[in-house]
């Protein structure tokens, strides 16, 4: 069978070289050093693996059962020494390989600051990171460049050699926001927030695209990733900005809306409170934000005045959001501050980080008194502690 | 009529629920309704429907109830296989501006279905059937712990197949992926019933398997015959026992998660929506708890069957019986501790995803020693290629390169980049087809004579294994290189017109694999019609080792005429070596289960609650429901349970043997 194998194998080899194994050539330093990874590791396993595909061969071949010069001994089914070379040999290179994984993981770990530029190139202090917040919608991907005040739909760029920080979230359903030659994807999900650190280290345009089944548009859902020289990502930022288009609330709700194949779009100008609203779910007017919700349930929850502070659910991206033996749809409407007295979305309040649970490992938990729901007045409520 | 009387009557199907505008549809329906229709009026000319209900749909012989899971298993695979064919087709035709055949609404289907059919109804089906079959023989039974159950969890697995077939020609099915990840697969992304033929599919067919894993739990453990101590078990039997006790475990979980998913959906709770504090990665997380298990599920019977094939063509003992028994007991612990690296990308720390991946990375040292004693089972052996020994070696040689990419994608970096690519779905291919499908097919040509008396067609069996194993191969390596060049899964149509060439060979490869299928059928056909000549009356055509060959093929009614007494773990092997004679006389009348009807007919009304529950048809719902229940309650005052086959019986079904055997000495 070995035969058919190669012959199978043939019109591989010969494709081999003309086609674009992004994976294994990737242009940006992450995505270089997963590349490695994939290689070292492939090759620690082909040290059991070729001589077991050869011995697998040999011995089929050697005491087949038309060779009587071979030796045969029906009772032989057991071997102290053998079974320790069996055991040991994979775990001698699994805990090569777990050594590997360990720090791999923990070295490109999509949350971590990234330690350099390329294996040559130490990171360069002084030059800030861009930060780029991406939004995962149905089926088209947005891009916010809060410090340049910008957002394109389906194209990013970032100049080469500069640390790129990206917070990603989704609109609806969960995506995967990947760019092979940048770096590894990472989910995309709605209400949460992930965030991935890179750089590119050369110039050049690149695929990006959702690696996760979204829905009916998930093949047309990608974009084209520049990785340009200083001048060039002025030019391109230039580009966006005289584009003129303003991105706000109500505009992201229509393009929140489902739609395919999406063109390039650019807005000059975008609410700067724009992405915080999109990842706390709280884009349409008179709802509460998440963070908000989350810091009110950190102070013991509303109790069962909770239950009437629901409007019903107007809006809607599909058909009908409610189901068929359920209550009508409702949403958390936001509440009224002295800040913004229409129940608008109170942009201050956020929930307080607590990871003790996470981190345990004797860390006293932050105290929050539980305040009596029926003495919770909104407007009179302490400041939030974060 | 008013709509809201035939709202009331029909919920929410419709005419406009049948596919009729699509073409490739409705040309299926004609020919299924065709094949049917012949078939049924096939066996109503032969007046076969009393014979079958009878010796067939109400049997309680777990033989006969592991053959109707093979056949199961073998027709769902002709669908999940033309899924497959769809969508290699639709991959290598959409490039170019070209949109393919299939529109995004069916191809979401068509892919959603081939994973669910290929895992759920054709997998888990052909290994079922297997332990079926073979387990009670293996430790002489002479039939599983609880018959009527048995009876029942093959016609609730049959009850979610026919849900699945149904979803084909009335309404449509999932447009999520095989696991229905939410938000997509909730009510808000997926209004339609598709989802709910799912859940309900997989429910249904749940129970059969959560019962039939409890079922051979404990004929495992309370059934074997006496000198056959745990550590006398064939291999095969070991890992069915180890299966078994992962189905139990893991199957609830999967209950669970689906009834919280339909309560999602149907009343409106949070559990997996982005609102109200639900958490669409609490259903990654439990799905993948069930789901991971599953993979060991399917692939340790697999291991069993090449264990037992291995040493019978072998001529040998079973090299390092007893570190293999532990291989499979650390590989059954070991898969529950897993499940996070599905969902690297997810976004968990560092800490967790190095934890989960070298977990992982750990499993393969159990199952490279598995592969190691293998090996040297066929060292100093001697080895005949008969096909399921051919399956065994594909096997082995593709098994470590699906192994290999494997471990390289526990590494979490690595899976960082290889995540839901076409590496992937080449990588579990690799597992699922080179260690699952070869298993069973290696299973299925080494115990047919066992369960028919004669031999599959060698010719067609070997055409069948290399269109397979060349298939699989042509299929499958082109999609390691197009993940390689970081194509992603799922994608229904391509800008890159490089990629086409390598879409253009997977298809090839498809296209052998169903050259495969085909002769595998031929094979069938072939060797039903030279029965005669591929007869074997011994009961043990390969010279093999464990007690299932120490009967007739195919065995009686109640398998052994006396309980047979092991004294070696391969019994049967010693039994001839100690020059065993067959006892001739002294047959007693031998106790045995009645057939009953009642699993047939609970499982019809369990289908029929899941496609009123689909289809909002509450009257339905409830109806069946109750009448579930009546039906179960109806059954336990059935005393008509078991009978007694006269002495008289035996010692004729007996003497037949004894005539047979001798006129072949």
């Amino acid at each position: 069978m070995s035969r058919f194998k190669i012959l199978a194998l043939l019109p591989l080899a010969v494709a081999l070289s003309g086609c674009n194994y992004v994976v294994l050539a990737p242009a940006g330093d992450i995505a270089a050093q997963q590349r490695d990874l994939v290689i070292i590791s492939t090759v620690l396993m082909l040290l059991i693996v070729v001589p077991v595909m050869a011995l697998t061969v040999l011995f089929a071949w050697r005491y087949r059962q038309s060779n009587s010069s071979a030796r045969y001994e029906p009772d032989w089914d057991h071997s102290t020494k053998l079974e320790l070379v069996i055991w040991s040999a994979p775990l001698l290179i699994i805990v090569c390989l777990g050594a590997l994984t360990w720090m791999g993981t923990h070295l490109l770990d999509p949350y971590r600051n990234i330690g350099r530029i390329h294996a040559e190139r130490p990171l360069d202090q002084s030059k800030a990171p861009l930060e780029v917040d991406v939004v995962a919608l149905d089926w088209k991907w947005l891009f916010i460049y809060p410090d340049y005040g910008i957002a394109t739909v389906n194209d990013l760029a970032a100049p080469v050699d500069r640390p790129i920080n990206f917070h990603i979230t989704a609109s609806s359903v969960m995506n995967s926001f990947y760019v092979p030659a940048l770096a590894g994807q990472i989910y995309a999900m709605p209400g949460m927030e992930t965030s991935l650190h890179a750089v590119i280290n050369h110039a050049g345009t690149y695929k990006g695209f959702s690696a996760n089944y979204s829905g009916a548009g998930f093949s047309g859902m990608h974009f084209n990733f520049h990785g340009l020289d200083d001048k060039g990502f002025d030019a391109w930022i230039a580009q966006a900005k005289s584009a003129g288009g303003s991105l706000g609330r109500a505009e992201y709700l229509q393009l929140e809306k489902p739609s395919e194949n999406e063109p390039v779009r650019r807005y000059g100008t975008v609410d700067a409170d724009l992405y915080r609203l999109i990842l706390n779910m709280c884009v349409e007017t008179g709802k509460m934000c998440q963070s908000e919700m989350m810091a009110i349930d950190a102070k013991g929850g509303l109790g069962h005045e909770g239950v009437n502070n629901t409007l019903p659910l107007a809006y809607d991206k599909y058909a009908r959001r409610g189901t068929v033996l359920g209550p009508e749809p409702t949403f958390v409407a936001g509440t009224c501050t002295p800040d913004a007295p229409q129940g608008q979305t109170t942009a201050a309040i956020k929930a307080p980080l607590d990871t003790a649970p996470l981190l345990g490992a004797g860390l006293k938990r932050p105290t929050f008194a539980p305040l009596k729901s029926s003495s919770f007045f909104l407007g009179q409520r302490p400041k939030s502690d974060s | 009529m008013s709509p809201d009387l035939l709202k009331l009557i029909f919920g929410r199907l419709g005419l406009d629920s049948l596919p009729l505008h699509e073409p490739i549809l409705v040309a299926t329906f004609v020919m299924v309704a065709l094949g049917g229709g012949a078939l049924f009026a096939g066996v109503t000319y032969f007046r076969l429907w009393g014979y079958l209900w009878r010796e067939w749909f109400t049997t309680v012989d777990h033989k006969r109830i592991g053959i109707m899971y093979m056949i199961l298993g073998i027709v769902m695979l002709l669908r999940g296989f033309a899924d497959a064919l769809m969508m290699r087709a639709q991959q290598a035709l959409a490039f170019g501006g070209s949109d393919g055949f299939l529109p995004a609404h069916h191809y979401d289907q068509v892919f959603t279905a081939h994973g669910v059919i290929m895992i759920f109804f054709v997998a888990m089906p052909l290994v079922t059937g297997l332990m079926n079959y073979v387990v009670p023989l293996q430790i002489g039974a002479r039939d599983v712990s609880f018959p009527f159950l048995n009876n029942f969890s093959f016609w609730m697995t049959v009850g979610g197949a026919v849900l699945v077939m149904a979803s084909l020609f009335i309404g449509e099915f999932a447009r999520t992926g095989w696991l229905a990840y939410p938000p997509l697969s909730n009510i808000g992304y997926s209004p339609d019933v598709g989802v709910d033929y799912y859940i309900w599919a997989l429910q249904v067919a749940g129970v059969g398997t959560t019962l039939s894993g409890i079922n051979l739990i404990c004929t495992i453990v309370k059934l074997r015959c006496p000198g056959m101590t745990m550590m006398k078990m064939p291999v095969f039997t070991w890992t069915a026992l180890c299966t078994n006790i992962l189905i139990v475990a893991s199957f609830p979980v999967l209950t669970v998660v689906l009834a919280l998913l339909s309560l999602d959906r149907y009343v409106g709770t949070n559990f997996f929506t982005n609102d109200f504090g639900g958490s669409p990665m609490m259903y990654v997380n439990l799905i993948w708890i069930w789901g991971h298990p599953e993979v060991y599920i399917l692939v340790l019977p697999a291991f069993g069957i090449f264990s037992e094939v291995t040493s019978t063509f072998s001529g040998k003992r079973l090299f390092g019986y007893t570190s293999m028994v532990y291989a499979t007991v650390v590989i059954t612990i070991l898969s529950y501790l897993v499940w996070l690296h599905h969902f690297f990308t997810m976004g968990s720390g560092a800490s967790v995803n190095s934890f989960f991946g070298i977990t992982t990375m750990i499993i393969s040292i159990p199952t490279g020693a598995k592969m190691f004693n293998w090996l040297f089972t066929m060292y100093r052996g001697r080895i005949r290629f008969e096909l399921p020994m051919l399956w065994t070696i594909a096997f082995m040689l593709t098994f470590v390169l699906g192994g290999m990419t494997g471990v390289l994608l526990a590494v979490p970096p690595a899976d960082f980049v290889l995540h839901n690519s076409l590496f992937l779905i080449a990588h579990f291919h690799n597992v699922i087809i080179g260690g699952v499908v070869f298993g069973a097919f290696a299973g299925i040509n080494y115990w047919f004579p066992k369960a028919f008396g004669f031999k599959l067609d060698p010719f067609w069996g070997k055409l069948s294994f290399w269109f397979w194993v060349t298939g699989f191969y042509m299929a499958f390596m082109p999609l390691y290189v197009l993940g390689l060049m970081g194509v992603t899964r799922r994608l229904r149509v391509f800008d890159d017109p490089s990629l086409q060439i390598w879409f253009v060979i997977a298809a090839i490869g498809a296209g052998l694999v169903f050259l495969g299928i085909l002769s595998m059928l031929m094979q069938f056909a072939v060797s039903f019609l030279r029965r005669e000549q591929l007869k074997d009356v011994t009961g043990d055509p390969w010279d093999a080792r464990t007690l299932e060959w120490a009967t007739s093929s195919p065995p009686p009614d109640y398998n052994f005429a006396f309980t047979p007494v092991v004294h070696d773990n391969d019994a049967w092997w010693d039994m001839k070596r100690r020059g065993y004679q067959r006892p001739l006389t002294g047959f007693k009348p031998i106790h045995m289960p009645s057939s009953t009807g009642t699993g047939i007919i609970l499982a019809g009304l369990a289908t029929a609650m899941g496609f009123g529950l689909i289809w909002y048809i509450w009257w339905l719902a409830a109806a069946s429901f109750i009448a579930m229940l009546a039906v179960g309650i109806g059954h336990t005052f059935n005393y008509h349970r078991d009978f007694d086959i006269p002495a008289d019986d035996v010692i004729r079904t007996e003497d037949a043997r004894t005539k047979l055997l001798a006129g072949v000495k």
